[in-house]
């Protein structure tokens, strides 16, 4: 006979309670990084102890747009590519909202490309993570906007002839405050990244390099999750406040660390100091 | 003019687009984003200046796309949204409207018809966009849109949308036209307590037993906004009524869409509007809408004065389709005439509605509206 009460609070998993578990098991792949990033969050959260009700998880569509359900919070799951044009209404509705936007190098950067940079010019107060896969999971492996040259995709039998993004080079040209990049390998970096992109005021952005062997690496030849980890671990190079536009990725390097971390006032906040100067000025 | 005022409360000259503009704020409107677009960039404009004087938020976004999925995150967040545009903009909101009725988030879409299809005749009236704003985002759906005649309906309907929005939890289409936005008129804006205002039914129960999606006897679930402490899901996948993702299941996937459907067609006898001029011993029956109307009601006149027995169906809400009006005096009727600037678009309705009677379609594009003469001589025609 199964007993039902076997998880107890001292026997629970520490992380449980952010969890939805009714959405559970996940969609990810086993060997993906999807998974990592949701605990590197979540532990992020946990460490800071941030209020959950005041927290508002935002993703879009593609493997890791799965987060949101997953996140025991406010959450929403947008259409394909808008999850930062949702959460500008969010976080200018109530700027006592903390507001994160989980989602993938596709969503983000190729259908939403055009909201990423304009948000990131606002400096508006969303705090982005973006997991980097290379490729279009979801809908089996085709090639993206950070797909490498010449890798092969389902959609680039020939191998890729368009140059990916740099992610970090984008971010920082288009003003964000705060920009990093780990791989999913970087648990402890990443976990104390997010947990300064929390803290922090403005359009922040951390790009994490995540393994998609099942599709992805079948197609690149590293076909278990084990070997993409050692692909980061052989290519990762800490490099903190170098020069984001020759942080490239390539089979033999990957520039990881902090690459911005500036003081610059948000929109919202420069926003609300204004309605306030206008109030006054009417009530003079 | 009392600037400070939240409501504009007074009598003014205006035009269409400002009266929307200050509709949404007498309705309770405190966020707006859009992009400049002819011939609605008044409302923006507008906007840009009042909303910070009421505390609210004005943003312009980079597109409609955008604009369209902040609305919807405003909304979720507790605060009464509404967009601004014209048809090519309006064509870019569809999937974020689709979006919108899934997650069933309040908001008000105001498109200011221009002449199409593509980029079109931005100055030039058109009633182009009827068909898009029922059926323009993909899969099954009911939608509510209203179709103001005058300046002083731009700001009463535009109140209506917003009341009508949260009430059923819909997003509710203020379907203008160039003339009626860009037309000055006298408007009067009545004091703030006289202004009927519906804010969304609210959560009864505690956190814990909230379930985002389970409607009530009116098929209307309650709505908690984030940040609330409901820690609720929403997604635009196919869900219970957690909220949660069923993506496989038919009986999910039924229940869900024929209820979006039924929350609007069930409750279309007290949603829809339309004025009756000269019904009751008409036979030949004009049914029209927006700007049209106006030379429509000119028309019946002066067809009375001559003689023959015509009366006008003026339709205030457009969808959902009133039917049932155009049946009952359709049986009575010996012909209809529909005048509208486009193609041939509510026509259909109205054929599909009137079964027997003959229908008389009155197309109009790229100049002015119908002129009242143009409108006799359709209904000396029919008869």
């Amino acid at each position: 006979m199964v007993e039902e009460t076997l998880i107890t609070e001292e026997t629970a998993h520490p992380i449980s309670k952010f969890l939805r578990e009714a959405m559970m098991p996940h969609i990810w792949c086993s060997g993906c990084g999807n998974g990592v990033i949701l605990n590197c969050f979540v532990h992020a959260v946990d460490e800071l102890q941030m209020d959950l009700n005041k927290l508002v998880v935002v993703s879009g569509i593609g493997c890791i747009g799965r987060t949101a359900g997953y996140i025991n919070t406010n959450s929403f799951h947008t259409t394909h590519g808008r999850p930062i044009a949702f959460a500008t209404g969010v976080k200018l509705a109530n700027p006592n909202l903390e507001v994160v936007v989980i989602s993938g190098d596709g969503d983000l950067f190729a259908i939403g490309g055009n909201h990423f940079i304009h948000a990131a010019r606002r400096n508006l107060g969303i705090k982005v993570i973006c997991a980097n896969n290379f490729n279009y999971g979801m809908t089996g492996g085709q090639q993206g906007p950070t797909t490498p040259l010449e890798a092969l995709t389902s959609t680039t039998p020939y191998g890729n002839i368009e140059h990916p993004f740099n992610l970090v080079h984008l971010a920082a040209a288009s003003g964000a405050t705060y920009v990093a990049r780990w791989t999913t390998l970087h648990v402890r970096r990443l976990t104390q990244s997010i947990k300064k992109l929390l803290q922090k005021e403005g359009f922040c952005f951390i790009e994490a390099i995540s393994p998609c062997p099942e599709i992805y690496g079948r197609y690149n030849k590293m076909r278990t999750g084990l070997e993409m980890m050692e692909w980061f671990k052989k290519a990762s190079v800490v490099e903190h406040f170098s020069d984001p536009a020759k942080a490239e990725i390539t089979p033999e390097k990957i520039v990881v660390g902090e690459f911005v971390d500036m003081k610059k006032p948000s929109y919202e906040k420069l926003l609300h100091e204004q309605i306030a100067q206008i109030n006054k000025k009417a009530g003079e | 003019m009392n600037k400070k005022g939240t409501v504009l409360e007074g009598v003014h000259f205006m035009n269409g687009d400002v009266a929307c503009a200050e509709g949404a704020i007498a309705a309770g409107c405190k966020f707006f984003a859009g992009y400049p677009i002819t011939p609605a960039t008044e409302i923006a404009e507008h906007l840009s200046q009042r909303m910070p004087e009421i505390g609210g938020i004005y943003i312009q976004m980079e597109d409609e796309i955008a604009s369209m999925a902040a609305v919807i995150g405003a909304s979720y967040t507790g605060l009464k949204a509404m967009i601004a545009t014209s048809g090519p903009g309006f064509s870019l909101m569809q999937e974020n409207i689709g979006l919108a009725v899934m997650t069933e988030a309040p908001c008000v879409i105001v498109d200011v018809m221009r002449g199409g299809p593509s980029t079109g005749q931005p100055t030039l009236p058109g009633q182009q966009d009827v068909m898009q704003a029922k059926w323009g985002s993909h899969g099954d759906y009911e939608i509510i849109a209203l179709a103001p005649s005058s300046v002083q309906e731009m700001f009463d309907l535009t109140i209506e949308a917003f009341n009508l929005s949260e009430t059923y939890r819909v997003p509710t289409i203020l379907l203008a036209d160039e003339v009626v936005g860009h037309m000055w008129e006298k408007v009067v804006i009545p004091t703030g307590e006289k202004i009927k205002i519906v804010n969304r039914k609210r959560p009864n129960v505690p956190p814990e037993k909230y379930l985002p999606f389970m409607p009530d006897d009116d098929l209307v679930p309650p709505m908690a906004c984030f940040g609330e402490g409901f820690s609720f899901h929403a997604t635009g996948l196919t869900h219970d009524e957690h909220g949660y993702p069923q993506t496989s299941s038919s009986e999910v996937q039924q229940s869900l869409v024929n209820r979006l459907c039924d929350k609007i067609r069930k409750n279309a006898d007290k949603i829809i509007r339309v004025e009756e001029v000269a019904l009751e011993d008409a036979d030949v029956v004009v049914v029209a809408y927006g700007i049209v109307a106006r030379a429509a009601l000119s028309a019946v006149r002066k067809a009375r004065e001559k003689g023959i027995m015509a009366g006008l169906l003026r339709l205030i809400t457009l969808w959902p389709f009133p039917e049932k009006h155009v049946a009952k005096i359709a049986k009575q009727a010996k012909a209809m005439v529909v005048p509208e600037m486009n193609c041939g678009q509510l026509v259909r309705e109205v054929e599909r509605s009137a079964k027997e009677t003959p229908v008389a379609f009155l197309s109009k594009l790229g100049e002015d509206p119908h002129t009242p003469m143009e409108i006799l001589e359709a209904i000396r025609r029919s008869i």
